[in-house]
């Protein structure tokens, strides 16, 4: 089962490494991976996709734990939560292409952020499946770049991850 | 003002106020500042070694002898990738050390500097943690983090790597007091719901086991564990790392468990009802194939500091995250508040059934061989010392044959390289349990092809007059390689054979220690115990053993438990 886990952890060089050695050392999946520091700027704040039985999850948080510069750790899959994904995408955009591709954009609550007479360059926000499905709506031929943050989260309502 | 130390001197002061009285090294390019604070105080001992594997080792064997932190001091690039054997082998058993690397000055690093490696990079996967310091200011709180982190918790090595710049720096120096850290807390006292849930498990048992590790031997908990067993009436079994654990001529005890375990031990492992798992990790070495493990219906309470060694190749019934000592302590006083008792009867006929598995003998041998058994060695060994010395082993048969021969009563006695299984190991060990033990009597059961991956510390041993008792079983094989290819490989013994030996007498003899070879059963007992006399001289007994004999019982690869082969 695909499980999405939040961590903060200490904002120190060389951090990021033991997490991502701790995935491939121990043949965990990892769909993907975003990190950036908080508002405070001593913790870092990471999402990881991953993937596996219960049983392999709960190794993968346990271990996550086991990091001397993890300082929290939750399975957001456990409960309600929110994820969120960005996409740039870079599309051609030619003659009656444009205003076709304008309002598929706008179906999907895109953003067109930058524009020459041949493309356009589109800003997506959602989960993981609205992004695959916008790129399912667009013909692919048309499709010249694209490229995806990887998902963040955050729990639902009083659900909190601070330290 | 308070005056400023440099980075080396601070490093140094550090060692001295953690009380740190030997260190293990080898010096370099990288860390000559430190070493020449060394050379200016006379606290910290420095031990030279000849190879940076050997000072790990001997930093690791310091450790599991006495329950101190083990330190060891190398040089950056080659120093550094030859200290990783030693470092991985006691991250594997879950060792404190604190290995203290030079590293080329901060401006140079990333540029292929001389003597360049990614220390952190490359020890990563097998240290508790590690720590590059890039300023000086954060020296000392480094230093007393890595003693902190190596010996609470689940132990384990924990390296600093030093640039040269910053052992040349200088600061201010201040050794803090205590350290907090937001992000390392281990727990210590077991969730009181969970341990009376155990109690209530072990109050219904009708055949139970309690399996112990290294868990009990790290945590000192060995009388405690001894009270528990004596209180239950219970049978015990102690993994390969666990020997010790519980006083081995005991009548509770069944020996060890596991591929080479006893059959009484596996058959009870395998048969009870209630298994009480106490500072163990169900490695794949004790329990076989845990698909034929879980053909038996079983509960099973696991007692581990490290929740990741809970469920993590067995599930379990009960986890109890929580030091041993702490969360025994609680268990005892439930247990002696309890109207409840055992059910003497099924425990009875438990015990029956177990007498008849150890009337099987499964450790027997042909005493009246006339080649010399390596069993009969270690059992002279037993007899010579009276149960009473250090022993360190390499990896081969001749370790099972200690571990199986050699009746431990106490803890921090059986030092051996259990997880990662280092050739090599013994030799420096065995350095390190003398230096901690200075009046010990230390053995180092060994093999001809173990012995030679570190030969050259017998050179350290001669500078430190180290009396060390050397007992190599020499069968002219990699014993345990032959023995995997006379079952599983249709005897073809590629590459098993040692040809070329050394006259170990002549090579003991040139480092200036005592050589002795025997090769009559009927010389083995005097040959022991003349060596012994020897107080003062390191001997190497070199013993001529039988070539063709096999480790028993032995559980093969990918089978149960109770599928052992006996002899
Ligand atoms: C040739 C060879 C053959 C082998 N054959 C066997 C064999 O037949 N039988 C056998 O048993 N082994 C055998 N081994 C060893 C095996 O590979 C493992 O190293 C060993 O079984 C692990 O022992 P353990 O479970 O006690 O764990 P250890 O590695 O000693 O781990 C200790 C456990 O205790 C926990 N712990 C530490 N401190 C505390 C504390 N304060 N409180 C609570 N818990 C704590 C740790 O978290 C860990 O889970 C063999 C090795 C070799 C090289
Ligand atoms: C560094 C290292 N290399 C290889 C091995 C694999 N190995 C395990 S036991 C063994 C043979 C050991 O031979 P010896 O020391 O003579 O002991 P014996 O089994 O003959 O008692 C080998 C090669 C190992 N454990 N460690
Ligand atoms: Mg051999």
């Amino acid at each position: 089962m695909r499980h999405i886990i939040s961590l903060l952890m200490e904002n120190e060089a060389g951090a990021l490494s033991r997490v991502a050695g701790l995935f491939s050392s121990r043949g965990y999946n990892i769909e993907s991976l975003t990190v950036a520091a908080t508002e405070d700027a001593t913790l870092s704040r990471m999402t990881l996709v991953t993937a596996g039985s219960d049983d392999v999850v709960e190794q993968i948080t346990k271990q996550l734990n086991k990091l001397i510069e993890v300082v929290k750790v939750v399975d957001l899959s456990d409960g309600d939560h929110i994820e969120r994904e960005l996409m740039l995408i870079k599309v051609r955009a030619v003659s009656k292409d444009r205003e076709e591709i304008k309002r598929m954009a706008d179906i999907f609550r895109g953003r067109i952020i930058d524009v020459t007479d041949k493309s356009y360059t589109i800003e997506l926000t959602g989960t993981g499946s609205k992004l695959d499905a916008f790129l399912g709506a667009i013909e692919r031929s048309a499709i010249l770049e694209t490229v995806r943050t990887g998902a963040s989260g955050i729990g639902r309502g009083e659900r909190i991850l601070k330290v | 003002m308070s005056t400023e130390l440099s980075g080396a001197e601070i490093t140094v002061r550090c060692l001295q106020k953690e009380g740190v009285d030997y260190l293990f090294g080898y010096p370099g390019g990288a860390v000559l500042y430190i070493y020449d604070e060394l050379f200016k105080q006379d606290k910290v001992k420095h031990v030279l070694v000849r190879h940076e594997q050997a000072a790990v080792h001997a930093a690791d064997g310091y450790a599991r002898s006495s329950n101190k932190v083990g330190v060891a001091l190398v040089t950056s690039g080659p120093g550094v990738t030859n200290a990783v054997t030693g470092i991985a082998t006691a991250y594997m058993d879950s060792i404190p050390l604190v290995i203290i690397s030079g590293q080329v000055p901060t401006h140079a690093i990333g540029l292929d500097a001389f003597q360049e490696v990614d220390t952190v990079g490359i020890t990563r996967p097998c240290v508790k943690h590690n720590f590059l310091v890039k300023d000086i200011a954060e020296l000392a709180t480094t230093i007393k983090k890595a003693f902190y982190i190596a010996s609470t918790g689940r132990p384990g090595p924990v390296l600093v790597d030093i640039p040269k710049d910053v052992s040349q720096q200088k600061t201010a120096f201040v050794y803090p007091e205590s350290v907090s850290m937001r992000s390392y807390n281990p727990v210590t006292k077991g969730h009181s719901g969970q341990i009376k849930k155990a109690v209530q498990l072990i109050l219904g048992a009708k055949r139970p086991m309690i399996y112990t590790g290294g868990g009990i031997i790290l945590s000192d908990a060995a009388s405690r564990l001894t009270d528990l067993v004596r209180m239950l009436g219970f049978p015990c079994t102690n993994t390969l790392m666990g020997l010790g654990g519980y006083p081995a001529t005991d009548k509770q005890f069944v020996g060890m468990l596991g591929m080479h375990g006893t059959y009484e031990a596996n058959m009870a492992m395998q048969h009870c009802d209630v298994l009480v798992a106490i500072g163990a990790r169900f490695d794949d070495r004790v329990i076989g194939n845990p698909k034929h493990f879980f053909n038996q219906d079983r509960k099973i309470v696991h007692i581990d500091i490290d929740p990741s060694s809970i469920s993590k190749r067995v599930k379990v019934d009960v986890p109890i995250v929580g030091s041993v000592p702490d969360v025994l302590d609680e268990l005892i006083k439930l247990l002696k508040v309890s109207r409840e008792k055992p059910d003497q009867t099924a425990i009875d006929a438990w015990w029956t059934q177990i007498d008849l598995w150890r009337a099987r003998d499964c450790l027997k041998y042909d005493r009246a061989s006339p080649i010399i058994k390596p069993q009969m060695v270690i059992e002279s060994l037993y007899e010579a010392t009276r149960g009473n010395a250090f022993i360190t082993s390499d990896v081969g048969q001749h370790q099972m044959w200690a571990a199986q021969f050699y009746k431990f009563d106490m803890p921090r006695r059986w030092i051996n390289s259990g997880g990662l299984g280092t050739m090599g190991f013994g030799l420096p060990a065995a350095m390190g349990v003398q230096f901690a033990n200075p009046k010990g009597a230390v053995a180092c059961v060994t093999g001809e092809a173990s012995i030679q991956m570190c030969i050259q510390e017998l050179s350290t041993c001669k500078q430190y007059n180290l009396p060390l008792k050397i007992v190599n079983l020499n069968n002219r094989y990699m014993g345990m390689v032959r023995q995997w290819q006379e079952y599983f490989h249709g005897n073809r013994y590629a590459e098993s054979y040692m040809d070329a030996l050394p006259d170990f007498v002549k090579l003991a003899e040139s480092y200036g220690h005592v050589g002795m070879k025997i090769e009559q059963p009927g010389d083995v007992e005097g040959a022991l115990k003349e060596a012994f006399k020897l107080k003062d001289r390191l001997v190497f007994m070199d013993f001529i053993t039988d070539q063709t004999e096999n480790v028993f019982p032995m559980v093969p690869g990918g089978k149960g438990l109770s599928e052992m082969i006996l002899v």
